[in-house]
C-alpha cells in the first residue's frame, strides 16, 4: 500500500512539474526564429504525446500492481497471449509515429534549404575560441571568451553573464537570411545558439550550412556543444542581432578598423611597441595552450618559457607560428593574424618570462614569408 | 577415428547426490590458483560479477569527481583536463568494465543452468575471456598515472581530438579496447555455442527462458559489432604512431568516417547493454506476478527486430554533422521504427501483471522500477528520434539524462534485479529483505534526484562535458550533484547485502521463489559446482 502511494505521487509530480516549467528557463527556449518556433513546437507535440502514453501505460501498471496483490487475494490468471491486443498495441503506436514524423519532415526540409542568403558569414572552430568572416567583406576577427578568469577560478564574484560573455560578439543583421559556413582549424566544434535553434558541427576538412533568420533584435547567447579538448567549457558563443541600418554602419566601421590594423607593415618597429601589441595577441590567442606565463602544459602544450630549441632557431620559431606544426595540435596562423601581429607574438614570446634574446622580428619579414 | 579418444568417463554422480560432494573426484588447485585456472562457468561467472562490482565502485567514483566539481559554479576541485579524464573514464569503466562484464558473468552463470547444460560449451576459453578483462582495465586505469594524463576525449574518443590532439597514453587505450574487445567476442562465442548445442534434451528454440533468447541475440550483435570497433581503433593506432591519416583532414582524412564507424558500432552496442536486461526483466516479472509471460512469442520477435534495427540507425547519434537531407530523414523514420518493439515489451509486461498474484520481493521492486524509469528513457529517446528538434537537444544534459536512464534505471537496475533474484541460488540464502528494500528505496530515490533535473538543465541549454556552467545552471546541478551522492553511497548498502547473503540468512530451498519455473530452479541452492551431468528432465510448458 504504501509502496502504491509513493509511486503514485512520482507519478502525479513528474506530470505536473512541466506545466509550472514552460515559463522560467525549464524548457526549450521558444526562440527568436520562425525555425526556432517549429522545432519549439515540435518538442511541445512529442512531449505531450509522451506524457499522454505515459499516463495510460503507467496507469494501467499501477493499476495491476494494486488491484492483482496476492496479500489481497489475488490469484493469477491462465492467459498468456492475445493475438488481436497484440496487433493493436503495436498498430497504434506506428500511426501515433507517423502522425509525428510528417510535421518532422517538413520543418528539416525549410532547415536544409540554405540558398537565397543576404549574407554569408564564415564560423571557424578552434581551440578555444570563434573566428567569424563576413564573405566578400573583408572583415573577419576571433571571439574569445570574455568572463575573466579570477571569477573561474572563484576570486571575483560571478557576473550575470559568467561564461557567456566574449570580447567581440557576431553581430548580424535582423530579417534577413544569413547563410552560417561553419568548419574548423582543429578538432570538432559545434556552434550552438539556443534562441537561433543554429546547433552545426564545425569540422576540419568540411564547410558544414545552416542558416538564420533573426526576427528581434537583441543579444543571444550559446556554446560550444562538442568537446573540444581543455577549455571546450569556455568557448561561448553571443550573437548581436542590429537592425539592417545598424548593421551596415557597424560593417563600415570594421572594414576601416581592419585597413588600420593591417597598416605599418612596411615601416620599421620598435620593441617596445611589439612587446606592447604582443603581449595582448598572446593573451588572447596563445595563453589558453601555452599558459600565461609560457609555462605550457607539456607534453600535449610545449613550454616557450626557456625553450632553449625556440630560442636557438628563430627561422623555425617563426614557420611553427605562420604555418603550425602538421600532425601536433599547433595550428597555423598565418590566416587568422596579420603580419603584425604574428611578428608581434613572436617577438614577445623570445623576449618575455626572461626569454631574454632581444630580437625583434618585423612584420615585413612574416610579410615577406606569407607572400612565398 | 573414435577409437582414438579416451574412453568416455562415466557419470559418477547423479544430480541429486551432486550437491556438497561436488568437485571432490579431482584434485582442484586451492586459493589463488583455483580462480585463475578454473574452468567452471559458475566460477568464472562469479569472477566477472566481483570484477563487475569493482569496477561499477571505480567508475562511480570518477562521477562522484565529476559531480562534485559541478557542485557549484566555478572551478574547485579539480581543473578541466583532468575533468576530461573523469568524464571520460568513467564512460569506459562503466560501459566496458562494469555493465557488459555484469551480463556476461549473469550469462556464465545462468545460462547453462537455465538450458540444462554442465557448463558452457567452451570452458577453457571462458577462462581466457574473462582474464583478458583484468589486464585490459589495469592497462586503461594506469594511463591515469602516464604523462599527459589518461583519455581525455569522450567514451565516445571522437577524432582528430583522439588522434592528433590525444595525450600520449592514448595508445594503452587503444590496446585496452582492444582487449576487451576481444574477451567480449570469445564470450559471445561461447554463449552462441552453449546455447545452440547444449540445450537440454526436448527443449526447442521456442521453449528457452528469454534471458536466453536475449542473450542468445545479444552474442550476435557483440560479434558483428566489436570487429568494427577494433577497426577503428586500429585506425586511430595507425594514424597516431604511423603517419597514416584516416581521420586527418589536413592529409585528405575524414573525421566524419570515424564517427560513422563508432556509431555502427557504438548504437548496437546501446542495446547490447539493454537487450539481456529486457531478458532478467522477462524473467522476473512473470515469477513475482505468478503468472506465464503475455506475449513470449512476442517478446523474441521483439527483441530480434530491435537487434536488426539497431544496425540501421547509427547515425541519429550525427544528426548535426551535416548530413544530407535524405539521410536524416532514413534515420530520423528508422530511429522512430525502434518505439514500436520497445513498447510491445513493455505493453507485454504490463500485460502478465495483469490479472495475475503480484508480491513485492527485492528483485520483482527492481524489476518494476527498471518498467518504469526505462520507460521514461525511452520516452525522451523518441524524443531525440525528430531530427529537427535534435538540433536543440543533441550534446546537451537533455541526452546524459536520456541514456541515463536508460542505462542506470535500466541495465543497472535490470542487472541488479537479477543479482537479488538468484542470490539464492548462488548463496544457498536468501538476501536481506529490511536492508534490500533500503537499497532500492534509496537508488530509486537518489537515481530519479540525480537523473531528472538534468532534462531541464539540457533543455534549458546546457552543454554535456563541461567542467563549469553558467549561473542559471546551478539549482540543476546541485540537486543532481546531491542525488549522485546519495545513488552512490546507496550502494554501499548493496554490497553489504551480497556480503551478508554470503556469509547466512535465511536458508533457501531449491525452489527459492513460488512462482519461479525455469530449470536453474531444480537444482539445489546453493547450486553445487557442477550441475546437469546428466541432462535434466525437461517438458516443455506446450507441446
Amino acid at each position: 500500500m504504501r509502496t502504491m502511494l509513493v509511486w503514485a505521487t512520482g507519478a502525479l509530480a513528474l506530470a505536473g512539474i512541466p506545466q509550472a516549467a514552460l515559463a522560467n528557463g525549464w524548457n526549450m527556449p521558444v526562440g527568436v526564429t520562425d525555425v526556432s518556433r517549429d522545432i519549439y513546437s515540435l518538442h511541445m507535440v512529442i512531449f505531450w504525446i509522451c506524457v499522454v502514453i505515459g499516463v495510460l501505460v503507467f496507469g494501467a501498471m499501477f493499476y495491476s500492481l494494486f488491484r492483482y496483490r496476492r496479500s489481497q487475494g489475488a490469484s493469477a490468471a491462465q492467459f498468456h497471449e492475445h493475438t488481436t491486443v497484440e496487433v493493436i498495441w503495436t498498430a497504434i503506436p506506428l500511426l501515433i509515429l507517423i502522425g509525428m514524423a510528417l510535421p518532422a519532415t517538413a520543418t528539416l526540409r525549410t532547415m536544409y534549404d540554405a540558398s537565397q542568403a543576404d549574407l554569408d558569414v564564415m564560423v571557424t572552430g578552434q581551440q578555444w575560441r570563434w573566428r567569424y568572416e563576413y564573405l566578400g567583406e573583408e572583415v573577419a576577427f576571433t571571439s574569445n571568451l570574455g568572463t575573466p578568469r579570477e571569477q573561474i577560478a572563484g576570486g571575483d564574484e560571478k557576473g550575470e553573464n559568467y561564461l557567456l560573455e566574449v570580447d567581440e560578439p557576431l553581430v548580424l543583421p535582423v530579417g534577413q537570411k544569413v547563410r552560417l559556413l561553419m568548419t574548423s582549424d582543429d578538432v570538432v566544434h559545434s556552434w550552438w545558439v539556443p534562441d537561433l535553434a543554429v546547433k552545426q558541427d564545425a569540422i576540419p576538412g568540411f564547410v558544414n550550412e545552416n542558416w538564420v533568420r533573426i526576427n528581434e533584435p537583441g543579444i543571444y547567447r550559446g556554446q560550444c556543444a562538442e568537446l573540444c579538448g581543455r577549455d571546450h567549457g569556455f568557448m561561448p558563443v553571443v550573437v548581436e542581432a542590429v537592425e539592417p541600418e545598424q548593421f551596415d554602419q557597424w560593417l563600415a566601421q570594421r572594414k576601416e578598423a581592419a585597413t588600420q590594423a593591417a597598416m605599418g607593415i612596411d615601416r620599421e618597429w620598435g620593441l617596445d611597441e611589439l612587446m606592447t601589441r604582443g603581449e595582448k595577441v598572446y593573451g588572447s590567442i596563445c595563453a589558453s595552450c601555452h599558459q600565461p606565463d609560457g609555462s605550457g602544459s607539456p607534453p600535449t602544450f610545449p613550454a616557450l618559457a626557456g625553450n632553449q630549441a625556440m630560442l636557438d632557431e628563430r627561422a623555425r620559431h617563426i614557420d611553427t607560428v605562420v604555418n603550425g606544426v602538421s600532425g601536433t595540435a599547433m595550428p597555423a596562423f598565418r590566416s587568422t593574424l596579420n603580419p603584425v601581429e604574428i611578428a608581434a607574438v613572436i617577438t614577445w614570446e623570445r623576449n618575455a618570462w626572461g626569454n631574454e634574446t632581444g630580437d625583434i622580428v618585423q612584420p615585413s619579414e612574416i610579410a615577406e614569408q606569407l607572400s612565398e | 577415428m573414435a577409437t582414438h579418444l579416451p574412453p568416455k568417463p562415466a557419470p559418477q554422480y547423479s544430480e541429486a547426490t551432486a550437491g556438497g560432494m561436488a568437485g571432490a573426484h579431482h584434485d582442484r588447485p586451492r586459493g589463488l590458483m583455483r580462480w585463475v585456472l578454473t574452468t567452471n562457468h559458475k566460477e568464472i561467472g562469479t569472477l566477472y560479477l566481483i570484477f563487475s562490482l569493482t569496477m561499477f565502485f571505480i567508475g562511480g567514483i570518477f562521477a562522484m569527481v565529476v559531480r562534485a566539481e559541478l557542485f557549484q559554479p566555478g572551478l574547485q576541485l579539480v581543473q578541466p583536463e583532468f575533468f576530461n579524464q573523469m568524464t571520460t573514464m568513467h564512460g569506459l569503466i562503466m560501459v566496458f568494465g562494469a555493465v557488459m562484464p555484469a551480463f556476461v558473468g549473469l550469462a556464465n552463470w545462468m545460462v547453462p543452468l537455465q538450458v540444462g547444460a554442465p557448463d558452457m560449451a567452451l570452458p577453457r576459453l571462458n577462462n581466457f575471456s574473462f582474464w583478458l578483462l583484468p589486464v585490459a582495465f589495469t592497462l586503461l586505469l594506469a594511463t591515469l598515472f602516464m604523462p599527459g594524463g589518461g583519455p581525455d576525449f569522450g567514451w565516445t574518443f571522437y577524432a582528430p581530438l583522439s588522434t592528433t590532439y590525444a595525450p600520449p597514453s592514448t595508445t594503452f587505450f587503444i590496446f585496452s579496447l582492444h582487449l576487451a574487445g576481444i574477451s567480449s567476442i570469445l564470450g559471445a562465442i561461447n554463449i552462441i555455442a552453449t546455447i545452440l548445442n547444449l540445450r537440454a534434451p526436448g527443449m526447442r528454440m521456442m521453449d528457452m527462458p528469454l534471458f536466453v533468447w536475449t542473450w542468445l541475440i545479444t552474442a550476435f550483435l557483440l560479434i558483428a559489432v566489436m570487429p568494427v570497433l577494433a577497426g577503428v581503433i586500429t585506425m586511430m593506432l595507425l594514424d597516431i604512431n604511423f603517419g597514416t591519416s584516416f581521420f586527418n583532414a589536413a592529409g585528405g582524412g575524414d573525421p566524419v568516417l570515424f564517427q560513422h564507424l563508432f556509431w555502427f558500432f557504438g548504437h548496437p552496442e546501446v542495446y547490447i547493454m539493454i537487450l539481456p536486461a529486457f531478458g532478467i526483466v522477462s524473467v522476473i516479472i512473470p515469477t513475482f506476478a505468478r503468472k506465464r509471460l503475455f506475449g513470449y512469442a512476442s517478446m523474441v520477435y521483439a527483441t530480434a527486430s530491435i537487434a536488426i534495427l539497431s544496425f540501421l540507425v547509427w547515425a541519429h547519434h550525427m544528426f548535426i554533422v551535416g548530413l544530407p537531407l535524405v539521410a536524416e530523414l532514413f534515420f530520423m523514420y528508422t530511429t522512430m521504427l525502434i518505439a514500436v518493439p520497445t513498447g510491445v515489451k513493455v505493453f507485454n509486461w504490463i500485460a502478465t501483471l495483469f490479472q495475475g498474484s503480484i508480491t513485492f520481493e527485492p528483485p520483482m521492486l527492481f524489476a518494476l522500477a527498471f518498467v518504469v524509469l526505462f520507460t521514461i528513457g525511452g520516452f525522451s529517446g523518441l524524443m531525440l528520434a525528430i531530427a529537427p528538434a535534435d538540433f536543440q537537444y543533441h550534446d546537451t544534459y537533455f541526452v546524459v539524462a536520456h541514456f541515463h536512464y536508460v542505462l542506470v534505471p535500466g541495465a543497472v537496475f535490470a542487472i541488479m534485479a537479477g543479482v537479488y533474484y538468484w542470490l539464492p541460488k548462488w548463496t544457498g540464502h536468501y538476501p536481506h529483505l529490511r536492508l534490500a528494500q533500503w537499497h532500492f528505496w534509496l537508488s530509486v530515490i537518489g537515481v530519479n534526484l540525480t537523473f531528472f533535473p538534468m532534462h531541464f538543465s539540457g533543455l534549458a541549454g546546457m552543454p554535456r562535458r563541461i567542467p563549469d556552467y553558467a549561473l542559471q545552471f546551478a539549482d540543476f546541478n546541485m540537486v543532481t550533484s546531491l542525488g549522485a551522492f546519495l545513488f552512490g553511497a546507496s550502494q554501499l548498502l548493496f554490497v553489504a547485502v551480497v556480503i551478508l547473503c554470503i556469509r547466512g540468512g535465511e536458508k533457501a530451498p531449491a525452489q527459492a521463489w513460488e512462482g519461479a519455473e525455469d530449470l536453474e530452479w531444480t537444482v539445489p541452492s546453493p547450486a553445487p559446482l557442477h550441475t546437469f551431468d546428466t541432462p535434466p528432465d525437461f517438458k516443455p510448458d506446450q507441446p
